[in-house]
């Protein structure tokens, strides 16, 4: 079964002096997440769905799905400290409710509702190929790379052609990734908070899925407002 | 959900615009998996309408021709994955004897409103109708094949009983679609087409004749007449039917012209002739088009006129689609993976 796994672990301390945390702000009449999850209620690729939350904002998120979806069936959990330990749990989840074998998981933020089904569908195809252990979704990168290990010289310049920026989904299979997550020594897992990071380490192959640049994260104020000013009503123009 | 729409802004340029969009019970959504350029498409893409119209509806998305697969149905009417045809038109009241397509209140794919250049696209449950046996990129092309459904039921509701021959101006699609259609319907009459280019005239083989329009017998009569022409040339096609058609038959009028045109009146009324225009079509032409569509052979004929399959993955691929359509005979058709 391929099962989405929407990471809804912000607190909304980034967001200036919002109080909600991101995923529940409003763009265009509904919050964030709503629009996130449409995306993958709607997606052929996906069977079912699972959603990692504070465990504080667990009560609110049932809250808000209740209003808008009576029919679909979402489950809402309760998210780790840290993003990996959050996928750790869905996995957990999945192990513990799935009768099949294997199951593949399409990691996404909940906070990126410029998803497309092409994205999805791209993540869940790359999986059907064995040699492939996972799936990393990026747009190539368009501002010049600079490295620096001191924050004060540059270390290195990588040739940008190579860069990438990584956005989400994500997609594993869920076996293989707990099983190379808990392979990790615990100072490992606090450096690794990328769980694709963990994979190239391990020198697993990670393909790459060509994202859009729109499918941004909202963290920032200015995200927000851009994302409320490109997101139109619908038109409808007089013959 | 937040849906990518690909809106045409000026002339040869198109952006993705974002719209929020709400699901409802009325609602289907559909994923597009092959669209189809018309020429009305082309005529907003290149910027030939008239400026001050293309001001007024741009931006906005074109094609009005597709298939889909439904995404989800809250109803469960339609089942994840059901292939659908998408009907452009959307009547806003209804009414008992005017045809939907008709009526001045509804509005129209990529004419009115924003076409199916759509990541994902909205459809109320009346405007789909579940496919099945039609390969899709030939079933992207059920469209026009209702236009010509529906002028033929009125050209069946109007003409007079003579149907020994009926002549059709136009080897473009359309003349195409005529003919091949009004072979299958009234495969007793003798149908002739009328056109301007050799090569084209050759795929007109299931035709009773082919005749280039320089060619034609003075004495040569047709009984009835489809114009399938379009555009200033319309005129001498219509100028040559009025010429050649027996008195009081009818001619269908299909093809759109910017521009006013001149008709021989006086004649049209020496003959008593009937002049019915048509556009458009609705539920019950696509209904009989996805029906006429089971045949193979029909299938077949239809795939012959497909000149090209552009694959679409960005801006870029339709700009590419829109200008090799430029140079084709007959259709191209957009595989849809935006």
């Amino acid at each position: 079964m391929v099962y989405a796994g929407i990471l809804a672990g912000g607190q909304g301390k980034r967001m200036g002096r919002t109080e909600l945390p991101k995923q529940f702000l409003n763009i265009g009449g509904k919050p964030i997440i709503i629009h996130t999850l449409e995306q993958f209620i709607i997606c052929k690729k996906i069977d079912k769905i699972i959603i990692a939350t504070p465990e504080n904002w667990k009560s609110y998120m049932i809250d808000i799905l209740n209003k808008y979806y009576q029919n679909c069936e979402l489950n809402v959990i309760s998210g780790g400290n840290t993003r990996n330990e959050t996928i750790m749990k869905i996995c957990e989840f999945i192990k513990e409710n799935s009768k099949e074998k294997e199951n593949i998981i399409v990691t996404h933020d909940a906070v990126r509702p410029f998803i497309t089904q092409r994205i999805i569908e791209d993540n869940v195809e790359a999986m059907q190929d064995k040699n492939i252990d996972a799936v990393d979704t990026v747009i190539p990168a368009t501002d010049t790379i600079v490295e620096s290990t001191n924050n004060n010289i540059i270390t290195n310049i990588p040739i940008r052609d190579y860069m990438y920026q990584g956005q989400t989904p994500q997609t594993f299979r869920v076996n293989e990734l707990v099983d190379t997550y808990n392979s990790l020594e615990e100072r490992e897992k606090e450096i690794l908070t990328d769980a694709a990071k963990i994979y190239a380490l391990k020198k697993k192959n990670v393909k790459l899925v060509k994202g859009e640049i729109y499918n941004m994260k909202i963290t920032q104020e200015y995200d927000l407002k851009l994302a409320n000013a490109i997101v139109k009503g619908v038109e409808i123009n007089n013959d | 959900m937040i849906n990518e729409i690909v809106k045409l802004v000026a002339p040869r340029r198109m952006e993705v615009f974002f719209q929020e969009e709400n699901i409802d019970e009325d609602t289907v959504i559909v994923r597009p998996l092959y669209l189809s350029i018309c020429a009305a498409d082309q005529r907003y893409y290149t910027g030939s309408r008239d400026k001050e119209i293309m001001e007024k509806k741009l931006p906005m998305a074109l094609i009005h021709e597709a298939v889909g697969e439904v995404l989800y149905d809250q109803k469960n009417e339609f089942k994840q994955g059901d292939k659908v045809v998408l009907i452009p038109n959307i009547p806003l009241e209804k009414n008992n004897i005017i045809k939907e397509n008709y009526l001045r209140t509804s509005k129209f794919r990529s004419s009115s409103y924003d076409g199916f250049l759509q990541n994902i696209v909205c459809m109320k449950r009346d405007r789909i109708i579940k496919i099945k046996d039609i390969a899709l990129n030939i079933a992207s092309v059920l469209e026009p094949i209702s236009i010509c459904i529906n002028a033929i039921e009125e050209f069946k509701n109007t003409a007079n009983k003579n149907r020994k021959t009926i002549g059709i101006w136009g080897c473009g699609t359309i003349g195409y679609i005529m003919t091949l259609l009004l072979k299958k319907y009234m495969p007793e009459s003798k149908i002739i087409i009328f056109g301007t280019n050799e090569e084209k005239l050759n795929y007109f083989a299931f035709a009773d004749e082919a005749m280039l329009i320089n060619k034609i017998p003075e004495d040569l009569k047709v009984d009835h007449a489809f114009e399938c022409v379009g555009g200033k040339n319309s005129e001498d096609a219509i100028n040559q039917i009025i010429k050649h058609i027996n008195p009081q038959g009818t001619i269908s009028i299909l093809g759109v012209s910017e521009e006013p045109i001149l008709i021989e009146t006086r004649m049209v009324l020496e003959k008593g002739l009937k002049i019915v225009g048509n556009s458009r079509s609705g539920y019950n032409d696509f209904a009989e088009a996805v029906e006429i569509m089971q045949d193979p052979k029909m299938q077949e004929y239809i795939g012959n006129i497909i000149v090209e399959t552009v694959e679409v993955n960005n801006i870029n691929d339709i700009y590419k689609a829109f200008d090799m359509d430029l140079n084709n005979s007959f259709k191209t058709i957009m595989k849809w993976n935006f």
